[in-house]
This record gives structure tokens, sequence and C-alpha cells, in this order.
């Protein structure tokens, strides 16, 4: 077999075990003598709690042991964290309110964690769950978002007053106002940004398994960050130092973000384990995965754009209310912070911003990043605020947005980013021409005929990726670094395994990252392995979310190789007795420049191990390299997105009829791989705009806890999609690449919601646009026209 | 305890199971048949698709016990004298799955949509067929083009002459 450049669609090596069903997720995994977990959950928003007796549970049969908040404080277990410190417009640090794994005292959100009952079998663990008996004095349920910070409303932590952890802002404030001062047109927009459950399909899982021969705790875990989630369970709640906790997280069927965070249960499963000597497994239901899961988006935004007589933007002031739920999950401040307010600019020049954020607790599960995470709240409010700025001026949505376009690059915003590069018009051009929008109104009036309304919207989308040069993201709160790190080890015959800290859960690195190798090395794919997720493998890694792999993953891989190469060269070097400085490498082979002497990569491999060749003293033998890539600037994927589509007024049912989208993403490693991303990420956030919405009712009881009661995106709700790309190359890392993993999600929701406005001639829809809210802004719209 | 005797991927399977054990259950726990997957539990999502006595069927919602004497087909099953069969290979062709969670069940239920409506099914009918299928990752786009190929293939397997 040959080499594989990159660049090239190959089919998915990964791919062959999960269509044969030999995929090994967390729940595929069994452990000898295992007992199993059940959760009992608060059945109440808030309340507080008088006493837990568990006298008949403890006799129920098969039971082992039943643990409450009581035995969790007594082992000192420490509570949950935020890995993420922001602070407000006084200075003042955020309030973060306690965040026990198990409850104590008091309870905050239905599904929060009372108690565990672990058992020989799962049927006994829940059975004695329902008999433990639990005194909850119930207090007054905080739900709403933009009603949280209210005054009378009931206090969630005494940590926290006003149900505030933090009051944000970013840009400057007086330099806005200015520009609203002198506008010659102001736009005004209120939105809500609706709560979404990320629902991957496999569920939460965890299985604690403790060696008490060598003191280690073994964790298999739904985790994105295996690493990460040893660091916080080790540095910060404490179960084990690091070389004494093995954290390996298999295949995992999907993440979204929601399985970035380091949950109560996995933490109880693995603390459990030690404390009973003996295996424990929990695999998350799906009502329990909607319940504790961390959920998304919840953000309800007033906002302002300031334009000139020439219709050039000046201002953008944003006011928000971010919902952070219960608790703050591990990186939940950050989300509407420095994921948001600094994509405010979107793809437009414009010389201020203000943005404040005042972030809430209320008494709903913990919202934390779900795909996009902050930069598609930040799209939604951009791309919504240009379209309805342009039709209030009079002048067409893709004229307007072309005129606002940042064209020279790098660009400061007023908002912290440094964009490096980009083609925003080129981008739009060719989204307009693939989309025929010179068509629409000929498509508008067959529509028309048929008793339909047509609408198109579009989104010309900018995201921060690639995330995050660690020394920058130090000065904004986080509490790590967002480097990411490879080990390239070469066996003596030449076939390579690369450790990754990286994290695939669907997104294809055991075939990119290999296709790196490949076309590097100048070896068939299937003589690389990619390993990762495994502690006790790869040293040290953060994981994948933020489509930070291709761009940090595989930069970390690349300067390993640049390592390997060097070193080979050596070898080689001796083995053709020339200098190292005169060897090429090209094609996998290792050539004395201007001569005809060459050795192949596999033969140089077996000399490094054999050390014939060398003296030990002056070149180490071996062939292994390691390397970490901490990133120069984030990366900015952009594009435009056109939705087409045509509502019923008779029924409000939508119908999607086109999807465009032209992205640029930078160099692309496998663009069959992009383009699945992509596809994907456009479905959730069709789903967001028209289909999905977690609904509390004012009890804080989640109404949309299945999928019989939660929408999610069907075959039938979506079209066929044309998806393509434009490459402006990325200098912020050695690849050239930018990241497409959040792309769709983050753009498809306004391009969504502006074509529904555009078909039915006002803005009054609120997402999800379900049949039920089309209807009614259908008729609205029929009455209006009626009456033009 | 109940009795329970079947048939799973053409071999036979016999244990004393409690009542209320679902298929899915025995196929994962008592044989370790992980390929079917658990992904709800209200027969939504479409996961644990298998197929019983040749038709697909939910295996959350079944109970092993009602499928005594059955003879079941999981994912581990479907390829024959290890050659894929012409579903499978047709999600890999067309990256058809991403993390593949939703996949084994997926699969399941689209070769029983093509034995059902035949190997010229179209693209609304097969997205209408997946309505008990639900994935997260791909937003279907490559899943349709995937069971249009599988389809195609079914019917040129069933009917090799029709090729010449």
């Amino acid at each position: 077999m040959g080499v594989t450049a990159l660049g090239a669609s190959v089919k998915r090596t990964e791919d062959i075990r999960f269509i044969t069903g030999k995929g090994r997720y967390v729940d595929d995994v069994n452990r000898p003598g295992q007992a199993f977990a059940y959760f009992l959950r608060s059945p109440h928003a808030h309340a507080t709690i008088a006493k837990v007796d568990l006298g008949a549970a403890l006799k129920a049969p098969g039971v082992v042991a039943i643990f409450t908040g009581d035995d969790i404080a007594a082992d000192k277990v420490g509570g949950l964290i935020c890995g993420w410190m922001i602070h407000s417009k006084d200075g003042s640090p955020m309030k973060a309110g306690a965040h026990p794994a198990l409850a104590q005292g008091k309870v905050r959100y239905v599904g929060d964690h009372v108690a565990v009952v672990i058992a020989d079998t799962f049927a006994q663990a829940r059975e004695a769950g329902e008999k433990i008996e639990v005194q909850y004095t119930e207090l007054p349920a905080v739900a709403d978002t933009a009603s949280a910070a209210h005054s009378g409303q009931a206090q969630i932590h005494d940590a926290a007053p006003g149900n505030t952890a933090y009051n944000w802002h970013l840009g400057d404030k007086a330099a806005t106002d200015a520009a609203f001062a002198s506008a010659a047109h102001v736009t005004k927009i209120d939105l809500v940004n609706n709560r979404l459950i990320p629902n991957a399909m496999e569920p939460r899982a965890a299985l604690g398994d403790y060696d008490s021969g060598t003191d280690t705790i073994t964790l298999y875990t739904t985790s994105q960050n295996p690493h990460v989630a040893r660091l916080v369970l080790s540095a910060f709640i404490g179960l084990a130092p690091e070389h004494k906790l093995r954290v390996i997280a298999p295949d995992v069927g999907g993440g979204f973000g929601s399985k970035i965070f380091i949950y109560a249960e996995e933490t109880v499963c693995a603390w459990a384990a030690k404390k009973i000597d003996r295996p424990v497994k929990w695999t998350s239901d799906r009502t329990e995965a909607f319940l504790s899961d961390a959920h998304g988006r919840d953000h309800v935004t007033h906002a302002e754009l300031a334009l000139d007589a020439g219709d050039k933007i000046t201002g953008l002031r944003v006011h928000t209310i971010a919902n952070l739920g219960a608790y703050l999950s591990t990186f939940a401040s950050s989300v509407p912070t420095y994921l948001y307010g600094t994509l405010l600019s979107g793809q437009y020049a414009i010389p201020s911003i203000y943005c404040e954020v005042d972030a809430v607790y209320t008494n709903t599960a913990p919202v934390d990043a779900y795909r996009g995470a902050g930069r598609p709240e930040a799209t939604f409010v951009i791309e919504r605020m240009v379209e309805v700025a342009a039709r209030e001026t009079g002048q067409d949505p893709a004229e307007f947005r072309r005129k606002n376009f940042i064209t020279s690059f790098p660009h400061q915003t007023p908002v912290i980013m440094a964009y490096d590069a980009g083609d925003y018009a080129g981008a739009l051009d060719k989204a307009l021409a693939l989309a025929d929008y010179k068509g629409l109104p000929a498509r508008k009036a067959a529509s028309a005929s048929k008793g339909k309304l047509r609408g198109l919207g579009m989104s010309a989308y900018i995201e921060a990726c690639g995330i995050a040069p660690s020394a920058a993201v130090g000065s904004l709160g986080a509490g790590v670094g967002l480097w990411e790190s490879a080990e390239v080890r070469v066996n003596p015959i030449g076939t390579v395994e690369v450790l990754t800290g990286a994290h695939s859960h669907g997104q294809g690195h055991e075939t990119t990252f290999a296709q790196l190798v490949s076309s590097r090395l100048g070896i068939p794919m299937e003589n690389v392995s990619i390993v990762h997720g495994d502690t006790d493998k790869v040293q040290m890694g953060m994981g994948t979310y933020g489509s930070r792999s291709g761009a940090v993953g595989m930069s970390a891989i690349f300067k390993a190789l640049d390592k390997i190469e060097a070193k080979a060269k050596k070898v080689a070097g001796h083995v053709l007795e020339a200098s190292e400085h005169d060897i090429e490498f090209k094609d996998g082979k290792f050539t004395v420049k201007g001569t005809d002497k060459s050795i192949d990569f596999g033969s140089v491999a077996l000399q490094a191990y054999v050390a014939h060749k060398f003296n030990g003293q002056e070149l180490e033998p071996g062939l292994k390299e390691g390397a970490f890539w901490d990133p120069t600037n984030f990366t900015f994927p952009a594009g435009v997105h056109i939705c087409e589509l045509e509502i019923d007024p008779q029924t409000g049912v939508v119908t999607i009829d086109r999807w465009t989208a032209v992205d640029d993403f930078g160099k692309l490693i496998n663009p069959m791989i992009v383009e699945g991303q992509v596809h994907g990420g456009i479905a959730q956030g069709v789903g967001q705009a028209l289909l999905e919405g977690a609904h509390y009712d004012n009890n804080g009881q989640l109404l949309t806890a299945s999928f019989m009661d939660y929408c999610m995106p069907r075959a039938d709700n979506l079209p066929s999609f044309k998806v393509e790309t434009i490459e402006t190359v990325c200098p912020s890392n050695p690849l050239g690449i930018k990241g497409c993993g959040e792309a769709g999600a983050i753009a498809s929701p306004p391009a969504v919601i502006n074509a529904l406005t555009d078909a039915l001639g006002h803005e009054d829809v609120t997402m999800p646009a379900t049949p039920q809210v089309v209807w009614r802004a259908a008729q609205k719209a029929l009455i209006k026209r009626a009456a033009e | 305890m109940v009795h329970v005797s079947l048939a799973v991927n053409g071999r036979p399977a016999s244990a004393d199971v409690d009542p209320r054990t679902l298929l899915v259950q025995f196929l994962r726990e008592n044989l370790r048949l992980t390929g079917t997957h658990v992904g709800c539990d209200t027969s939504q999502c479409g996961a644990c698709v298998v197929h019983v006595d040749g038709r697909a069927i939910k295996s959350c919602t079944v109970l092993a016990a009602s499928c005594d004497g059955a003879q079941v087909t999981t994912i581990e099953g479907l390829a024959a004298h290890g050659k894929l069969h012409p579903m499978q290979q047709a999600f890999q062709d067309n990256h058809g799955l991403q993390c593949g969670f939703c996949t084994p069940g997926m699969i399941m239920a689209s070769v029983d949509l093509v034995n059902r409506l035949g190997p010229n099914i179209d693209e609304a009918a097969i997205r209408h067929g997946l309505e008990g299928n639900i994935c997260r990752c791909t937003g279907y786009h490559n899943i349709v083009k995937s069971i249009a190929q599988g389809a195609r293939e079914m019917g040129a397997a069933a009917t090799p002459q029709a090729a010449e």
C-alpha cells in the first residue's frame, strides 16, 4: 500500500470496528466482581434535606453499600470545580457556590445527586434506592433566566447574592456610547438563545476499579479529555495522586462538549470503588442524561447596532443574561464570556463594541459548553442584527454584509481577537452563486402561487477555534494551558505509534492523524496506529473540544515528526557514511544529496535500534520523540451558510428546500471527514432553530426529559446539504488548518431564522420555531400582507 | 427465572433469566454481544435494532423470554463468511458514521428497510424510513447516501444476472 497524502478523502480506518459491532464503549467494559451504582436524585428543584433514612434500603437484597453527602464529606472528597476564573466588572472574583458530588443538606435542581446505592445488580440497586426515605423541605424554585437575579427570588447559593455568579463586561463603553450618540440609524433587537440538551447518542457511563495491591484506581469513563479528568479528580477532588489514578476513555459515542466535564457520577464511582474495594459501574439512562448532563446556550439578550449615514457599522452594544444552572460546571464560566463576547465583531469591521454579561444561577441543570460554546450565541446576535439592520435600511442583506466586511489581515477587533486570515467576500460570492441567489424572486413567486411562503437567510459566521494559546487564556482566567502533546514512537521495523493527548469521539483521528504520519514519513497508513484515551499510555494531553484537535493536536504531531526526521537523518548519515547535513528525506527515503546512495525509512528505524553504525555516546539509540505544541493564536474558521425554506402557512410546517455552505477551514486533511463534520453541525443548528428546546416549568421541573418530549432532528427534518470550501491558509500553525467541528452549529441557527423572517416579512419568531410558533407567525404575516 | 432458548447469529443460546430481562440485556450481558447499543429508554433512538426472525425490532422493547425459539441476527452476525454486508460496506464508503454508537442499529434498520421497500428506494423514502433511528453526529446526509448505495448493491446481489 502506498502513501496517503494530506487532502485525500480516504475512508476511515476506525469504521471497520464500528460497522461490525466491535467498538468498545465504556458500557461494553466489564470487570470481575463488579457492582452497580444507582443514583438517587432529587425530585425537587430546590429543597433542604432534613434527614435521609437508609434503614430499609440497606436491608434490601443485593445491597453492598449506600453513600450520601455525609460520607463524601467524612472522606474529604473535594467538591466539583469550575476551572475558569471570571472577574466581575468591579474586579471581584466570580461567586462559585459549593458543588459537592453528593448533596450536603440542600438540593438545587431536579436530578441533583442525593445518594448512591451500590448493589450486586443494577435492578437491585434501583429497587433499594426506592426504599430510601428523604425528608425534604421544599423551597421556592428559580427557573427563569431573565428574572433569576430579581429581588425577592429564592437564594440558591449563600455565596452568590442575587443568584449572580458575575457581572462581566468587555470592550470600550465610552467609545461605544459615542458611536451611538452620533449614529444615523440604530437597530435594536431582543433575542432568546434557547436552552439545549446535547444528547450524544451514547449516554455517559463510568466504571471505577480499584487495585488494592498497587493502591491504584482505574476509571473508565465517557470523556473527551481523560487527562483533564485525571488532573481534576487528583489535584482538586483529591481521589488519588495522578500516578495512582488511571483514566481510560475508550470509544466514546459523541460528546459535543457534554463529555468534557467532570461530573458527580464519575467521581463517585471512582471513589466508591476504592471505598468498597470492588469495581463500581454506572451507566446513565436517557432521562438521567436529560436531567444531569450539562445543558447548552440559554441566553436572554438585548443588542443595539449603530450605523453611520453611509450604512457602515460604527458600534455594537450587547447586554446578555446567561443562565449557568444550579452549579458552575467545569468550564461554564468561560462560555458566555471569553468564548462569546470576543466573537461579537463577527466578520465585520466594527470600531467599537461593548458587551455586558450577567451570569445567573437557577434551579436547573448546570449549563456549560455545547458544540460551539458561546460562539453560536455570538453569531446569533450579530447575524440576526445585521440582517434586521439591512432590512430596516432597505438594503440587500448580502450587500450590506459585504459593505461592512473586514478585508485586510491581520485585523484587531475591539474585543480581544486578532483575526489572522480570511476572505469573507470570497466565501459570500461563492455561496450566493451556489445558492442561485439571483433566482430567488422567481422561486418565491412559484411558492406563493402554491400558497407557500418562501424565504432565504444567510449567516456569515466566524469562530475562534484551535483553542488556544496557553498564556493568552491564562491571562483571561483559564486554570489550565491549552497546548497539546504528541509522542511518535517508531518501532524497529518502521511501523509507528502516535500517542496523542487529543481524544476521538467521532472525529476520525485514527484516520486523519495517520494520514499526516503517512504523508510525512512516506509509509502506508496501515503501518501507523493512533493511541489515545488512556492516561497510562499517553502522558498528558488536553483533549478534544473547541475544534482544536487538527490545529493544535496535529501540530504537536507535526513538531514531533520534525524531531523524528532530524534524528533519523543523523542515523542515515552514519549508515550512508555522509554528513547528516547532506541527507535529504523525501518519499520515505533518505538520500545523500547528489548521489544515488539511499536508505528507506524502515531500514533507518532498524539501524536506530540496532545501533551498530554509530557511537552510542554521540548519538542515542532509538527513534522516539515527543512534542508539546502551544498555539500562537486562535484560528478563525469563517464562511457563509445560506438556508432557503418554504413555510406552509396552513400548518406551520417548515421545509428546508436547500442548504448551501461555503466554509474556509484553511488546509483540509480529509475533505470527506470535514464535510461530515459540517453536516452534523448544521443538523444540530437546525435542531436548535426549529425543533429543540429544554423547557423547565416554574417549579423547576424539566418538561423535556425524554426523546418523546425533546425533539431531536430526524432524517426527514433535514435536506441534503451542499457543502463547499474556500481556502485561506492559517498562518498560526505549521499545517495551515483552522478546524471544522463546530462551524455548522455556529452558522446555522441565524441562517434558519433569517430565512423564516424573510419568508414571513416580520421579525417576530423565537427559537425553536416549531410548527406552532411558525403557524402563529404565519397568521400574523398573512394579516400584515392583507392590510398592505 | 424463566428459561430462554433461541438462536443468535446462527448459534444456539440459552439461559435462565429474570423474567423482566429485555432482549438487549440478554444480548449484551448474557452473550456479551455489545455491538447492540442502548441509547434511550423510550424506544425512540433505534441504537438497539436487531433482526428477529428476519424483521427489524428494537431489542430494548421486547422481553428476551418472548423471543424464545426465535432466530436473532445482531450487527455481529451481519457479515457473512468474513465479507462485510453491502450495507456495512456502504456506510464506510460514504462516511455514514462518526462516533459509531447509533451505527449498528442504523445498519440493521437500513437492511430491513431495503428488504421491505426494495433496492430502488428513493431519498424521501429513506429519510421517512429512518424516523425510528436517531443520529446526533452525521446530520443524516451521508447515512442517506450510504443506504442508497447499500440498497443498490443488495439489489444487485439478489439478482446477479441483472448486472450482465
